[in-house]
């Protein structure tokens, strides 16, 4: 029976059986509040912090979740598949420090010294 | 010889999440054949139509990426210059020798970090494999490709595109110490001598190897396999959808490079793109600008607008 799944950042919900990751089943529910990158653990754009509900996960870069971060509950939802109903928040990495979303355009905002990217605060 | 220093990326290689299924995206999907692999469990493939031994390795490691990118040069007395003047110049950092047959049948490595973050090598020694062609003997005769191609099928790793900071020091290493050309530039609207991205060709191909300009180090945003046609893009396009393989963007063209693309993920999420098309470059030929306000165009000449992948997704 699918589980179902709430992004706390926008209240969507879908349902998401346990032989599906998270991020898949948000596309196949044409949901959007989860960010879409390789959707194969190597980006991070899907970062969510799982708060409440059981999953299993598989292998998922370094590059993109830390051993610290991993800790807290934080997982990619391209390599997270649910084991009960869950409840997410948002963390995906954005180059919020370089690119801001402007409409259908991006604006570069390039500055000479290097900022490294930090996850997206929790809203 | 007209063609001289530096000739052609010859491999990259790139880290993995887990083996199995990689081998089955670069092997099945992609079209790649394995020609080896060492006790440390890497695996070394090659496109069709390269001669080289090998020209991608892939490791298993718990972070994706690229380990670094190798560029054949024209002789051992090339190599040796050219790791003088990389050390002469202070552009790079360590600096080492990988001896002979640290990678199979290839002879020593120079590497070194360059300002970006990117470890890179020089080689001028690999063993030729050849292409399969050869109706009479290994080049004697040849058909026009070989039996036995499945999946994509390029005929060559081509170029990788890689984001780091230090922009500005990676050109100068290039275009002054490695002898590359500027085929492209990409600059902002406001300050248009400061460059966001170079695509920097070696050869006659519109790129060996860009960069984009991204507040972090040494980070990868594809590896790029060359097709013949446009058609074969395409059908490209129709092989990752039947395999279900995660799809970028595509099929499209790009501004830069005229070139036609797909771009899609690995399973460990590294980006791979198959393309056709682009320009003979030459050295003389005037270098083409962009500006940051036309760089969706630049990027994909049909949607004229950056997805947000683009710049955001990368290992």
């Amino acid at each position: 029976m699918p589980f179902r799944v709430t992004i706390a950042n926008t209240g969507e919900t879908f349902r998401c059986g346990e032989e599906a990751n998270v991020l898949e089943a948000m596309e196949k529910a044409r949901c959007k509040g989860i960010p879409v990158g390789c959707r194969n653990g190597g980006c991070g754009a899907c970062k969510v912090r799982v708060t409440e509900g059981r999953y299993l996960k598989r292998k998922m870069s370094r590059g993109a979740l830390s051993a610290e971060e991993e800790a807290q509950g934080c997982v990619l939802a391209c390599k997270t598949y649910p084991q009960s109903d869950l409840n997410v928040n948002v963390l995906g990495r954005r180059l919020r420090a370089v690119t801001e979303h402007r409409g259908a355009s991006f604006v570069f905002e390039f500055t000479t010294t290097a900022q490294v990217p930090q996850p997206d605060k929790e809203t | 010889m007209a063609l001289t220093g530096v000739l052609r990326p010859g491999h990259v290689a790139i880290r993995v999440l887990e083996m199995a299924p990689a081998l089955k995206h670069y092997i099945d999907v992609l079209g790649l054949t394995e020609v080896a692999r060492d006790k440390e469990g890497r695996v070394f493939l090659k496109a069709w139509d390269e001669h080289d031994h090998h020209s991608v390795v892939l490791r298993e490691a718990d972070e994706a990426g690229m380990d670094y990118m190798g560029w054949r040069v024209d002789s051992p007395a090339t190599l040796k210059k050219l790791a003088a003047d990389i050390e002469k110049s202070g552009l790079c950092t360590d600096l080492q020798w990988i001896p002979v047959g640290e990678h199979p049948k290839t002879g020593e490595r120079f590497r070194f970090s360059i300002p970006t973050g990117h470890v890179m090598e020089l080689f001028a020694e690999k063993e030729k494999l050849g292409n399969d062609c050869g109706v009479d003997g290994p080049n004697i005769n040849p058909n026009p490709w070989p039996d036995g191609l499945h999946g994509i099928a390029p005929s060559r790793f081509d170029h990788c595109l890689l984001y780091g900071d230090d922009l500005d020091g990676t050109v100068r290493l290039f275009t002054q110490v490695l002898g590359f050309g500027i085929a492209e530039q990409v600059m902002t609207a406001a300050d248009k001598k400061f460059m966001i991205g170079a695509f920097l060709s070696c050869s006659n191909k519109a790129h060996d190897v860009a960069f984009i300009r991204q507040p972090v180090k040494g980070k990868f945003h594809h590896a790029s396999f060359e097709l013949g046609s446009w058609e074969k893009v395409l059908r490209a396009a129709d092989i990752l959808s039947r395999t279900k393989t995660s799809l970028d963007i595509g099929p499209t063209r790009h501004g830069i490079s005229r070139g036609e693309t797909v771009y899609f993920f690995d399973p460990s999420g590294n980006r791979n793109e198959v393309f056709a098309g682009g320009y003979i470059y030459y050295p003389d030929k005037p270098t083409i600008t962009w500006y940051d306000e036309t760089l969706g165009p630049a990027i994909f000449y049909h949607d004229r607008q950056l997805n947000e992948a683009f710049l955001s997704v990368f290992t």
